[in-house]
């Protein structure tokens, strides 16, 4: 019997005395920061633009113009910009002195090269259409770039702030998406595909040298296990937080900082209107009636959230508080069906995303529906595959719910086609003029009205502006509060006590 | 027949279920919904973005020419290129299972050294303590899934206790300590149901041997209790055991994806998981067919096991 008992004792030893090496220890100037989604490439002017943005963008790339903290344009690699009196022509003057982690020179050539990329033929920049009002691009001298444009675009210089418009160089374009190479203040040193991007400051940074040594990027998609990182200190910022009813407790954590800032993403439950019953916009209206979205946000969100009445974040300079349009009123709703020619309700095909939000979302709405006789059959879809070939391709569905997470995306109801079926000539002029505005109070007035439009048409169910909750280590400041950038900037975080 | 035409004989039926493999699995890979190329490119992108990345990562081709050109590539030794992470296929995984591997290698050895003293110890002493230990073991043990454990593990252990970290590899580079230790926790997760149906086998199995007429002429012939036990009950009960364990290495693989996930590596199970949600098929294809393998070896490697246990297996198929 003394064998046994001996390989136990000499495994239990052994795990002892492994568990008794020390974790590694954090070195002094550095940050990990979660990034739930691994991006496919870590260049955000092609593919998967957002995730790649979310770790390239500021730290590695930087653009013309950058979008600041508080969602200002501000200026980057150029200095600064004249835009005539017709709003054609755009004549910006570029930073001198900059150079290309590899060591090739910033001039007005790349800066030409690197919007002709975006906007060829065979290119696979995601947000190529924001910038489709380029038609020529112009290099008079190293630092002069001249672009003009065949309509006025007003949100063209914002645009060009986002991570799909990052400068890059002839020389390294291609291979960016696994060694990037940017003029940001840190360089990539490995990528370690599944776990983690390590990137490092450079020394021939043009401008003031970040505070930190080295910064983590760390793939970490499953909220407890972001959480179970945070609280052992692997990781130190958590920008958005993906599990609410989690987020609470850090809350009340003297070791965290935590901030519920302002987010761009508005969750709408779309419907496709040339589907009977959804083309009857009493239908629709009778259905936003239906919902009361104070109750939702409490059950998805653990009240983490604002309800929206239109397609517009609460924190937008431009946004208009729609949600009294079509307020919780069973009694209404039912009385809008009646009208439509369903007093008894009728029944539809509810296809959600394999997403918590939409899951949970999704069972709440079926719940106020049945109140006012209609019936929400829902059927889960594999999300992104599945769902983006059903909705988005084939627009083989009822109604779907999903979040938009783009800044100023209201212009989604002006495309056509896109997955709604709605089609508004108002709404398209609304959109053109804002496009053409030359005062940012016409400006206002044209995303105001459009607001009303589709607050009132209901092209999608609007739901909820979700927050993004950010957490971060105590010791830590500059961590951007608010998201107007999907992004993890860590040019401006240092550590307090270091 | 001679061994050198078996050993050929058998390789060659272990190519033509590859072969087979390869075709239903790049087939019903095929017919899975969703495009890879509007999946890397998001909600926002038009129409002519994402023809223009199709044609770049060559989905315009011809179904058949693809698969030849997959299967032309495989014995040239040549993956293929991820769609998504536009690095060749190979090196890829190659880096995962730098920790899948391990994973299981300390998650087999684990589970043998927990299943089979309980296992025996329970049979040599039916109803006593380590018994009924050995039966709520392997209840539970069964009953609860890996992930579970590995979430209990990470709560109780590296949050609570701070000895392991919660999740995440630091890679071999950083030392054989770290990157073990970092393998530590799921490796117990995977191993615990594993160790729960071995432990029920080895029971049975040494219960059943100990109970035939050659143990009790041993013990006639004067052998002690233990003696007899380890010269001859165990090494004759150890043939169920192996094909137990034989079945259990693809589960423990498989099973490897959902502890991955919860502890963050980057295993096989991560990129297989990953790239099936992301559609980057040449990658989901590569990895199944890499499973299909592991089986196959696996079986192959248990059959040779067994004339080594078994002397009167020798010289036959």
């Amino acid at each position: 019997m003394n064998m046994p008992l001996r390989a136990l004792a000499m495994t239990a030893s052994a795990a002892a005395l492994i568990a008794a090496a020390p974790v590694a220890a954090l070195a002094a100037n550095e940050v990990s920061f979660v990034q739930s989604v691994e991006p496919a490439g870590l260049d955000p002017t092609v593919s998967s633009p957002v995730a790649a943005g979310q770790v390239t963008w500021q730290n590695v790339f930087e653009g013309l113009v950058a979008i600041d903290r508080d969602g200002q344009v501000q200026p980057q690699l150029a200095t600064e910009w004249q835009v005539s009196d017709d709003g054609l022509t755009y004549s910006f003057t570029l930073r001198e002195g900059v150079a290309f982690q590899n060591g090739v020179p910033f001039d007005s050539a790349t800066a030409k090269f690197t919007l002709e990329r975006i906007l060829a033929e065979e290119s696979t920049n995601g947000q190529k259409a924001l910038y489709a009002a380029i038609e020529g691009i112009e290099a008079p001298d190293p630092s002069t770039l001249v672009l003009t444009l065949s309509a006025p675009s007003s949100d063209l210089i914002y645009w060009l702030g986002f991570p799909a418009a990052v400068m890059v160089e002839p020389s390294s374009a291609d291979t960016n998406g696994t060694a990037p190479v940017g003029t940001g203040p840190f360089k990539l040193d490995e990528w370690r595909k599944g776990d983690r991007a390590i990137m490092s400051a450079w020394d021939g940074y043009w401008g003031e040298k970040p505070a930190l040594d080295r910064i983590v990027a760390r793939f970490i998609s499953d909220p407890q296990a972001q959480v179970a990182a945070l609280k052992s200190g692997q990781v130190q910022v958590v920008a958005e937080f993906s599990a609410p009813e989690l987020y609470d407790q850090f809350a009340s954590d003297a070791a965290f900082a935590t901030h519920e800032g302002t987010g761009e993403m508005e969750v709408v439950a779309g419907m496709n209107a040339e589907r009977p019953p959804f083309d009857d916009i009493r239908v629709r209206q009778a259905l936003m009636h239906a919902i009361d979205r104070d109750v939702l946000i409490e059950a998805v969100k653990s009240g983490h959230g604002t309800p929206i009445g239109s397609h517009f974040a609460p924190g937008s300079p431009f946004y208009v508080d729609m949600t009294g349009e079509y307020g919780f009123d069973p009694e209404a709703a039912k009385a809008l069906l009646a009208e439509a020619g369903h007093p008894d309700g009728f029944e539809f095909t509810f296809k959600v995303p394999n997403r918590a939000y939409a899951q949970r979302s999704a069972e709440i709405m079926q719940a106020f529906f049945a109140q006012i006789g209609v019936t929400a059959n829902i059927e889960s879809s594999d999300f992104p595959a599945a769902w983006i070939q059903d909705v988005f391709q084939d627009t083989n569905y009822d109604m779907t719910i999903i979040g938009h997470a783009e800044p100023l995306d209201i212009n989604i109801y002006a495309r056509d086609p896109y997955y709604f079926n709605y089609d508004n000539p108002e709404f398209r002029e609304t959109m053109s003029a804002i496009a053409t505005a030359s005062t940012p109070e016409d400006r206002a007035e044209g995303y105001a009205r459009a607001q009303r439009i589709v607050a009132r048409d209901l092209p999608a169910l609007f739901l909820y502006s979700e927050p993004r909750l950010a957490v971060w280590d105590a010791g830590l400041e500059g961590v951007w509060e608010n998201g107007p950038v999907p992004s993890n900037d860590m040019t401006d975080v240092r550590w307090t006590d270091r | 027949m001679p061994a050198l035409t078996r050993s050929a004989r058998r390789i060659g039926g272990l190519l033509a279920v590859l072969l087979i493999a390869s075709l239903v699995i790049f087939l019903l890979i095929e017919a899975a919904p969703g495009d890879p190329a509007s999946i890397m490119l998001g909600t926002s992108a038009a129409p002519d973005t994402v023809a223009a990345l199709r044609a770049e990562l060559g989905l315009n081709r011809p179904l058949a020419l693809r698969y030849l050109s997959w299967l032309g590539g495989l014995v040239r030794g040549d993956m293929g290129v991820s769609y998504t992470y536009d690095t060749p296929v190979a090196g890829l995984i190659l880096d995962r299972l730098l920790v899948t591997l391990p994973l299981t290698a300390m998650a087999v050895v684990l589970s043998v050294a927990i299943a089979l003293p309980l296992g025996v110890w329970a049979a040599n002493r039916p109803n006593g303590p380590v018994d009924t230990l050995a039966s709520v073991f392997s209840q539970v043990g069964i009953a609860v899934p890996n992930f579970w454990i590995g979430l209990l593990l990470i709560l109780g252990v590296a949050l609570g206790l701070g000895w392991f970290t919660t999740g995440g590899f630091p890679g071999w580079g950083a030392g054989a300590g770290p990157a073990i230790g970092a393998l530590v926790l799921p490796a117990i997760a995977l191993a615990i149901p594993q160790a729960a149906v071995l432990t029920r086998v080895t029971r049975a199995a040494v219960i059943e041997v100990a109970n035939e007429d050659f143990i009790r002429t041993a013990r006639a012939k004067g052998l002690s209790r233990s003696r007899a036990l380890w010269r001859h009950t165990v090494p004759n009960a150890l043939l169920p055991v192996v094909t137990m364990l034989g079945l259990q290495i693809p589960f423990l693989i498989s099973g490897a994806v959902l502890v991955e996930n919860v502890f963050t590596l980057p295993g096989i199970g991560t990129l297989a998981y990953q790239a099936l949600s992301q559609r980057d098929l040449i990658v989901v294809q590569n990895v199944v067919l890499l499973f299909t393998l592991i089986v196959l070896v696996v079986n192959f490697a248990v059959d040779g096991l067994y004339s080594v246990l078994d002397p009167r297996l020798r010289g036959r198929t």
